[in-house]
């Protein structure tokens, strides 16, 4: 499944933050050995000052950025999700969050973006191990327009967050007018029989999928839920009501993430029909494109979750 | 096949997969070849037909992106066959581009992120001691690699428990993947460091064989590293000492060229 004016998410990361750096002298990027991968070449060109590399060192990496904040300076740490997350967790915990370090954790091509390079590149479990940590903000932006305007608040918001930087191209599927606010999804598709809520580049398959079963006659809502943390209760809670079932879809584990974010505010509120697609388990050696399809996550695998739902 | 010999097939077979496969880390590949083929025909004792024999030797190839050259190398060793080896990083294989344990017997733990196999190692060497056995444990790492503190911490480990039942060889190509190590946090002077946290350390030539095995099979009460000077995409003229090749895939005229000299060498 690709498209024409699909879009790599790193790519307005990246000039986004050269933008603002140009700006504002307190930003500065710290990476692991991954200026390549992070698409920090320019930045590096133009602010070789404020690059700091400190090499293949993940729980230096978080700590070294916690320790630019404390000097004033507003450091983004960019570095393969699963790496960035997994090796440093408590450094972000404890020197991050626990420490409220004005430190913007930028975790690039998360989920399955790395295909048959396995399991170990994977970041699928990023949002669960993340949403336990208490005053941490996480954003999965789902195009690169949200891409930028997430970026552009965590500059300016003086607070510890995550942001999850795809890597699969996708189209956009955000209003360009957005501002990113934390704790605010959109409805990008109206609908009152049913629900997707999806967060990052799988919103685009939620949407193909609204599309296959609104032709159906099924009027499907579609929420983005790009703040994972805080979540957005209320726009939750009124799909609850309004609609007869919800499905939510993310390219990362249910159990702590997307799904069980969405569950919990459903179970505490107004219980409805759900069902959590994502990815389940270990992948097994496969290109992307074929791990979606693994997954449940193509566009008619989406819709016929949605209809089993509904059906039960 | 003697160790030279098994050398040039490797990197015949490592141009041939990565060229049909469509991906994997070709100058990494190309770099610890020749430490893996000295260490699979004169070093390790192990057994194709029962690749978990508990009484292997145990590798570790720490620098888990060169999962083609140890792919590779295991296909001339009888682990694999040639057939197998092309299904690399295709639909459901066992080959994935990183090793997995689940997946394929005779890998020991599943790498790729980089700083996990020392550690490992340390553990596989206390467990040969507590249990008595005589096999011996070998990791490899990349050099950038060891910037990861995970590594000090276990040489740190191995040097309080005089694990002389443990060889460290490092692929000491002076690159990572983006520049020089050197560059990047420097490493130097790397022996130093390892002797510092009470280990044997020799430098040699990566790709001289004869030294390799002299320094791999010596003996000590130490646990010892071999610090193995390599060059990057050794063998391949276009590839060498250039960080793109990290994990460059080569054009049809690239791989041809490319075959064409790592077969004429010797
Ligand atoms: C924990 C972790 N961080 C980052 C990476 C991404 N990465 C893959 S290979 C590599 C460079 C490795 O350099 P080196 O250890 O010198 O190995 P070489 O390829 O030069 O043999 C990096 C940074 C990774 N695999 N694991
Ligand atoms: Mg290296």
């Amino acid at each position: 499944m690709t498209t024409e004016n699909a879009i790599d998410c790193r790519k307005p990361f990246a000039a986004t933050l050269v933008e603002l750096a140009g700006k504002d002298d307190r930003i500065v990027a710290v990476c692991n050995d991954s200026v390549g991968s992070s698409f920090l070449g320019e930045f590096k060109e133009l602010f070789p000052e404020r690059l700091i590399n400190v090499g293949i060192a993940e729980q230096n990496m978080v700590g070294v950025g916690a320790g630019l904040a404390n000097a004033g300076l507003i450091p983004f740490v960019c570095a393969a999700s699963p790496f960035l997350t997994g090796r440093a967790l408590e450094q972000i915990k404890a020197d991050v969050a626990y420490s409220a370090a004005n430190v913007k954790l930028c975790g690039m091509s998360p989920g399955f973006a790395y295909g048959e390079l396995g399991a170990t590149h994977h970041s699928i479990e990023d949002i669960a191990w993340l949403r336990a940590i208490d005053g941490l903000k996480i954003v999965v932006p789902a195009d690169a327009r949200q891409t930028t305007a997430a970026v552009r608040w965590a500059a300016d918001a003086p607070s510890p967050a995550f942001l999850r930087i795809s890597r699969t191209p996708v189209p956009d599927v955000t209003d360009a007018s957005e501002i990113f606010e934390p704790g605010r999804a959109q409805t990008l598709r109206l609908g009152n029989d049913a629900t997707l809520i999806a967060c990052g580049t799988v919103v685009w398959r939620a949407l193909q999928a609204a599309k296959i079963l609104s032709d159906e006659g099924l009027k499907t809502r579609v929420i983005n839920m790009a703040s994972l943390a805080p979540i957005d209760a209320d726009t939750v809670i009124r799909a609850a009501e309004e609609t007869a079932a919800i499905v939510t879809v993310e390219e990362s584990v249910p159990r702590g993430g997307l799904g069980g974010a969405v569950a919990e505010v459903v179970v505490a509120n107004t219980p409805v029909p759900m069902r959590m697609l994502g990815t389940e388990a270990f992948a097994p050696t496969a290109s992307v494109e074929d791990l979606y399809e693994h997954f449940g996550l193509g566009a008619e695998q989406i819709a016929d979750s949605l209809r089993e739902v509904l059906a039960r | 096949m003697n160790s030279e010999e098994q050398a040039r097939s490797v990197r015949q077979l490592i141009l041939e997969t990565i060229s049909f496969a469509g991906l994997g880390h070709i100058g990494s590949d190309l770099s610890i070849t020749d430490i893996l083929a000295v260490l699979y025909t004169d070093v390790l004792h192990l057994d194709p037909e029962r690749p978990q024999w508990p009484d292997r030797d145990r590798l570790i190839v720490s620098k888990g992106h060169a999962a083609v050259a140890l792919y590779s190398t295991m296909t001339l060793n009888g682990f694999l066959t040639h057939d197998e080896l092309m299904t690399f990083a295709q639909r459901d294989s066992r080959l994935n581009g990183h090793p997995a344990r689940a997946k394929l017997p005779g890998i020991e733990t599943c790498t790729g992120p980089l700083g996990h196999g020392l550690p490992v190692s340390v553990g596989m060497a206390v467990g040969a001691r507590i249990v008595n056995a005589d096999w011996k444990t070998y990791v490899v790492t990349g050099d950038g690699e060891l910037q990861e503190g995970s590594n000090w911490e276990a040489i740190m480990f191995a040097g309080h428990q005089q694990l002389s039942g443990l060889t460290c060889i490092v692929d000491r190509n002076r690159l990572q993947q983006g520049a020089l190590t050197e560059e990047t946090n420097s490493l130097d002077p790397l022996d130093a460091k390892f002797e510092a946290f009470g280990w044997d350390a020799t430098v040699i030539n990566g790709h001289d064989h004869d030294a390799l095995r002299e320094a791999i099979l010596a003996a000590g009460a130490k646990p010892r590293v071999v610090i193995a000077e390599t060059t990057k995409g050794k063998g391949v003229s276009f590839m060498e000492n250039q960080a793109v090749w990290h994990h460059k895939v080569p054009s049809a005229d690239q791989f041809a060229q490319a075959l064409a000299e790592v077969s004429a060498t010797r």
